[in-house]
C-alpha cells in the first residue's frame, strides 16, 4: 500500500518535449516511475525518451491506459493543461508549474470540484512513493522505503524532511509535495487523511509555512481522527507581516497566519511542533519508539 | 504588484467606477496648475492634496490635507512633497514622498448628508473563492472594525461559474441602508468594482471610503490596488506601473538577477535554495541567537552567476555579521553552488565576515572537496543542526 501512487500508476508527461518535461521524465524513468506516455499538442505521432508522444490527453489515455499526469506546462498555459488532464479522465494530476495567475486556478478548482480526480499543486514538488514511483521533481536518491509519510507546501524543505528521517534510520512511504500557492488542489488536512488511512503509513510529517488557514484546519481534522503520531513545522516564524516570502501564498495577513498562531493549535490539537527544522527527524523517530 | 492611488484609480475609472477625480504632480508649481483644472472640470473650490506612498495610514501621518485656496496648495504641496512620510504601515524610517494626487473635494454640502463606507475584493483562501467584503464602517481601520464591531462586516461570496450577480449588488446597496438614486448607483458601483477587479488580475481591491455624496453620488475616494503578480503577463500595460523608488533598492538589485530577496532588519544574511527552506534557514539563525538579514531564495536553477550575485547583495548590506549558505541540492548542483561560492570569494575579495556553507543533496560530495581544496576560509557543514550550531560559534 501507499497512497495516490505506486509502481502500478501509469503515467504521463504534459509539456513532455518541453525542456523541462524531457529533463524530469528521463529522471523519472530512471526512478522507476511507469512513464507511459506523454503530451504535447502538434508532436503526436513522434517518439520521445522512447515512449509515444500524443497530441491530446484524451487520446494518451485511450491509447495507454494512463491514469497519472505530470504538468510541466508554461503558466499561461497550465491551467488549460489541468482541465485537460481532468475532462480526459486522468484521477491524479501533478501539476509542478509556478506562476499560474490566481484568476486561473479559481476556474481549476471549481471545474475539477465535481469531476473524479484529485489535483496535486500547482507549484509543488509532486509526490514520490519510495522505491515505486517519483512523479515529480525531488532528487530520489535521498529518499528509502519505510513508514513516514510527508505532506509538504515546500520542495527543498521537504527533501531536508526526508533527508533527516533517512538519517534517523526510518524511512518513507510517500511524500506530497502540495504546493505553495493560495489556491491548491490538495490542502493540507485532505494529504494528512490519506496518509492517516494507509496502513503502512505509522507516523505523518506536517510541513507548513505561513499563510492561509490549512495547517489549523488540519491540526483540527487531526485532533478529532488522527491515529499515528504526527509531527509539525511551520516556516516562517521569523517572516515579517505583510511581505511576500517567495511562495505566492506566503505572506502573513493577519493574526491567524502568522507561524506562532499555527504551531498553537498544531500544539494544542496534539501535533508534536519542533521549533527548529533541524529536529524534524529526530522527532518523529522519538514519537515512533513511544509508540512501539 | 502594489501600485499608487492615482494609478488605481485610472484602473477603476477605465472600467466606469466613479472615483474622487484628481491630478498627479511632481511639484508644488504643478499642484497649483492641477488645482485650477479641478477647478475648471469639476467646480472644486477645495482640493485635498494627498501623498502618493505605497502605504496605507497616510492621513494619520499628515500625508493628506485639504487646501481651500491656490496658496494653501502651494503651501501644503511643499510641506508633504520631500517629507519622510510616517504612517503605521511604513515602519519607524517612514517613506519619502516623491508625488502627491491633488484630489478634488467631494465632501461639499447639499441636500444629503455624506456617509462612508468600506468595500474589498479579495480572494478566500479556504474557499478558493473571491468575496466582496464590505462594512457600514467607512474611513476607519478595518482591523479595528473586526476586532470591535465584526456584525458590521459583511461578505458576499462570488461563484466562478456565473460571476456577481445583481441581486447581490443589490444586497449590498440594501445593507448600507441605502434607496431611491444613491442605492441605484451603488449597485451600479458594486459591479464595475467587481469587473475592474477580475478583468485586471488583481489580487485585492480595497476601497476605503466609499463615499455617497451629499447628491447621492457613490465614488471611490481612496483606492488600495494590488494586482496578481502571476497575471502581469496579460496586462502588460501595468508594468509601467511599477515605482521601484517604493521598493528597497537591494530588492529591486536583487529581482534585476531574478533572486528573490526581501531585506530584513538581522545581523545573518542567508542564501538558500527554495522558499520555505529558506523561511526554515531564517528560524534556524534566529534560534541559533541571530536575526536573519535577509530572505533569499536563489531558486532552482542556482548556479555560479546566481550565488555571486547573491553574495554581491548581501554583502552591500552594513548589519550582516555572518552569512550562512544553506543549499539542498535537487535539481541543483551543489557543485556548481560551491563553485559559486568559490568564485565570488576570490572575485570580491577579502570577505569580512565569517561564511558558513551548508551543501546536501545531488554532488555535495564534490562540492565539499570543492570547498576544501579552495583554501578558503569557511566554515562547512553537512547537516541543518552543524550549521545551526556554527552560526551559534560565529556570532
Amino acid at each position: 500500500m501507499s497512497v495516490l501512487v505506486n509502481k502500478n500508476s501509469k503515467v504521463i508527461v504534459q509539456g513532455f518535449t518541453g525542456n523541462e518535461g524531457t529533463y524530469h521524465a528521463s529522471q523519472m524513468l530512471e526512478y522507476g516511475t511507469n512513464v507511459v506516455g506523454g503530451v504535447t499538442p502538434g508532436k503526436g505521432g513522434q517518439t520521445h525518451l522512447d515512449r509515444p508522444v500524443f497530441n491530446t490527453v484524451y487520446e494518451a489515455v485511450q491509447k495507454t491506459g494512463a491514469d497519472v499526469s505530470i504538468i510541466f506546462v508554461p503558466p499561461p498555459f497550465a491551467a488549460d493543461a489541468i482541465m485537460e488532464a481532468a475532462e480526459a479522465g486522468i484521477k491524479v494530476i501533478v501539476c509542478i508549474t509556478e506562476g499560474i495567475p490566481t484568476k486561473d486556478m479559481i476556474q481549476v478548482k471549481e471545474y475539477i470540484s465535481d469531476r473524479d480526480c484529485r489535483l496535486i499543486g500547482p507549484n509543488c514538488p509532486g509526490i514520490i512513493t519510495a522505491d515505486e514511483a517519483k512523479i515529480g521533481i525531488m532528487p530520489g536518491f535521498i529518499f528509502r522505503k519505510g513508514t513516514v509519510g510527508v505532506v509538504s507546501k515546500s520542495g527543498t524543505l521537504t527533501y531536508e524532511a526526508v533527508d533527516q528521517v533517512v538519517k534517523a534510520g526510518l524511512g518513507i512511504t510517500t511524500a506530497i509535495g502540495i504546493g505553495g500557492d493560495p489556491i491548491i488542489g490538495t490542502p493540507t488536512k485532505e494529504a494528512v487523511e490519506l496518509l492517516m488511512n494507509d496502513p503502512e503509513t505509522e507516523g505523518i510529517i506536517m510541513i507548513g509555512e505561513i499563510g492561509g488557514g490549512m495547517e489549523a484546519e488540519a491540526a483540527y481534522w487531526v485532533k478529532e481522527h488522527g491515529t499515528k503520531p504526527v509531527v509539525g513545522f511551520i516556516a516562517g516564524q521569523t517572516a515579517p507581516a505583510g511581505r511576500r516570502m517567495g511562495h505566492a501564498g506566503a505572506i502573513v495577513g493577519g493574526a491567524d497566519d502568522t507561524a506562532a498562531a499555527k504551531m498553537k493549535i498544531m500544539r494544542e490539537c496534539g501535533i508534536r511542533v519542533v521549533e527548529s527544522p533541524a529536529d524534524i527527524g529526530e522527532a518523529m523517530a522519538d514519537e515512533l519508539s513511544k509508540r512501539k | 504588484m502594489n501600485i499608487h492611488e492615482y494609478q488605481g484609480k485610472s484602473i477603476l475609472k477605465s472600467f466606469g467606477v466613479r472615483i474622487q477625480e484628481g491630478i498627479v504632480a511632481n511639484s508644488p508649481t504643478e499642484a497649483v496648475e492641477a488645482a485650477k483644472k479641478l477647478k475648471e472640470d469639476y467646480n472644486s473650490d477645495w482640493v485635498v492634496i494627498k501623498a502618493q506612498i505605497h502605504a496605507g495610514g497616510r492621513g494619520k501621518g499628515g500625508g493628506v490635507k485639504l487646501a481651500k485656496n491656490l496658496d494653501e496648495v502651494k503651501e501644503r504641496a511643499e510641506q508633504i512633497i520631500g517629507m519622510q512620510l510616517i504612517t503605521p504601515q511604513t515602519g519607524p524610517e517612514g517613506k519619502k514622498v516623491n508625488k502627491i494626487l491633488v484630489a478634488q473635494d467631494v465632501y461639499y454640502p447639499g441636500e444629503s448628508e455624506t456617509k462612508e463606507f468600506y468595500i474589498s475584493v479579495l480572494l478566500d483562501r479556504a474557499k478558493g473563492r473571491n468575496i466582496i467584503m464590505y462594512s457600514t464602517e467607512g474611513g476607519m481601520d478595518i482591523e479595528h472594525v473586526a476586532e470591535t464591531t465584526p456584525h458590521l462586516i459583511f461578505k458576499e461570496e462570488i461563484d466562478p461559474k456565473v460571476g456577481l450577480q445583481g441581486f447581490q449588488a443589490r444586497k449590498i446597496a440594501f445593507n448600507f441602508g441605502l434607496s431611491g438614486e444613491a442605492f441605484k448607483e451603488m449597485t451600479k458601483f458594486v459591479a464595475s468594482l467587481y469587473q475592474a477587479y477580475e478583468a485586471t488580475d488583481s489580487s485585492m481591491f480595497e476601497i476605503n471610503p466609499v463615499l455617497k455624496t451629499s447628491d447621492n453620488k457613490i465614488l471611490a475616494v481612496d483606492a488600495k490596488v494590488n494586482l496578481d503578480d502571476n497575471g502581469l503577463f496579460r496586462h502588460k500595460e501595468f508594468a509601467a506601473m511599477r515605482d521601484e523608488s517604493e521598493e528597497d533598492p537591494m530588492e529591486v538589485e536583487a529581482s534585476r538577477s531574478n533572486l528573490n530577496y526581501v531585506k530584513l532588519d538581522g545581523n545573518v544574511g542567508c542564501m538558500v535554495n527554495g522558499a520555505g527552506l529558506a523561511m526554515a534557514t531564517m528560524d534556524i539563525i534566529k534560534l541559533a541567537g541571530g536575526e536573519p538579514a535577509n530572505f533569499l531564495d536563489v531558486g532552482g536553477t542556482a548556479n555560479a552567476e546566481t550565488v555571486k550575485a547573491a553574495f554581491n547583495i548581501i554583502l552591500k548590506d552594513p548589519n550582516v555579521k555572518a552569512i550562512l549558505i544553506n543549499i539542498f541540492g535537487g535539481i541543483v548542483r551543489c557543485d556548481r553552488v560551491a563553485q559559486g561560492v568559490i568564485d565570488a570569494y576570490k572575485e570580491i575579495g577579502n570577505i569580512p565576515v565569517p561564511i558558513i556553507v551548508r551543501l546536501q543533496g545531488t554532488n555535495a560530495q564534490e562540492a565539499k572537496k570543492l570547498i576544501d581544496e579552495s583554501g578558503l576560509k569557511v566554515y562547512s557543514a553537512i547537516l541543518l543542526k552543524e550549521a545551526a550550531a556554527l552560526v551559534k560559534q560565529v556570532l
